[in-house]
């Protein structure tokens, strides 16, 4: 039998994504574009909110809209389109996430000097999402009170790489055993001082900080 | 879920490596993997058997070294390991923690026949 020589190599195992993450990034940072990518598990409301954000800040800003699908289904960038906000349709084919060279192939359809905030729904999943970079300059996740208060410590990866978390569907916390301190404690543990926005899509109770935040966002990017 | 990609991504980092180091052969293949990281050993080894065929990789063993996650407390500075649910510290009972290790995940080194 032969003899066999270690090799080291130390090389992530993500890394050819990273590094079209990063020129992903560039893309966006020198059209001075702010672009956010939006993660949530299926149904917590992801198109609810960017509906909401777009039928509030579309008189201010540029906006484009990127779609991740596993099907070959539009329904979520007809409801964009609708609204007359340029919307790419990305389907992944059965993947359960977006990746960087996907979102690499979405950019290149948009005008991005053109835009001032570009906004990514990723694929419903809080897994897989986690671990594939974008570019983007935020991860957002919404997560939504229906799915329980459980779940920053069953996808706590999910929840340690996030810049901001929406909790959507507080109109519904009367009716369904959500222990707030439960759920904040475990988003405290992972992700200390995480920015916060409690809302509801369906009373747009909590919209407005929500939206406060993305204008000194997109305003920060163009001085 | 997305461990086809995953384990592409492994067989292209031991391709290139093996080949720069004049393998003919590699035979294993070891792997670091942070608990925290969402990968299933069991499919890797699955998409691996099916996609390194034909390739020096063929038949190479994979190795999974999988790390428990550790958590410093910023508080008390106490260091714990992190084995079930994640909680507050256990000596001080505060929040403010930081992860120290527990999410990597990345290839260490091959062997190979030259």
């Amino acid at each position: 039998m032969a003899n066999t020589t270690k090799v080291p190599v130390v090389e992530k195992i993500l890394d050819a994504n990273d590094q079209v993450a990063e020129f992903n990034r560039r893309l966006l940072d020198e059209a001075g574009v702010f672009a956010l990518n939006i993660m949530a598990s299926p149904g917590a409301g992801k198109t609810s909110l960017i509906l909401h954000t777009l039928q509030n800040l579309a008189s201010e800003y540029r906006i484009a809209v990127i779609e991740g699908d596993t099907a070959p289904v539009t329904l979520d960038a007809d409801k964009v389109s609708a609204l007359g906000i340029p919307a790419v349709q990305i389907n992944t084919g059965g993947d359960c996430h977006l990746d960087a060279v996907m979102l690499r192939s979405g950019l290149a359809q948009l005008t991005l000097h053109d835009l001032d905030l570009l906004i990514v729904e990723n694929v419903g999943n809080l897994i897989c999402p986690a671990a594939f970079k974008l570019g983007t300059h935020r991860n957002i996740l919404v997560a939504s009170i229906p799915e329980g208060d459980d779940k920053p410590y069953k996808y706590p990866n999910m929840y340690r790489g996030l810049n901001v978390l929406v909790i959507n569907k507080i109109d519904l916390l009367p009716y369904v055993d959500f222990n707030m301190a439960y759920f904040r404690q475990g988003v405290e543990l992972l992700n200390p001082g995480l920015l916060t926005f409690p809302l509801s899509c369906k009373t747009g109770e909590g919209i407005q900080p929500w939206l406060e935040w993305l204008r000194a966002e997109i305003k920060a990017r163009r001085q | 879920m997305h461990e086809l990609p995953v384990t592409e991504n492994i067989l292209s980092i031991a391709l290139k490596h093996a080949q720069a180091a004049g393998a003919r052969r590699v035979t294993d293949i070891h792997i670091v993997l942070g608990k925290f990281s969402s990968i299933v050993d069991d499919s890797v080894q699955f998409y691996w058997d099916l996609i390194s065929g034909g390739t020096i990789c063929e038949g190479a063993r994979l190795h999974f070294q999988r790390l428990t996650p550790r958590m410093r407390c910023q508080d008390c500075q106490h260091e714990f390991e992190v084995s079930g649910e994640i909680q507050p510290c256990p000596q001080c009972n505060s929040l403010n923690l930081i992860l120290l290790s527990g999410d990597e995940f990345y290839l260490e080194s091959i062997e190979i026949e030259r």
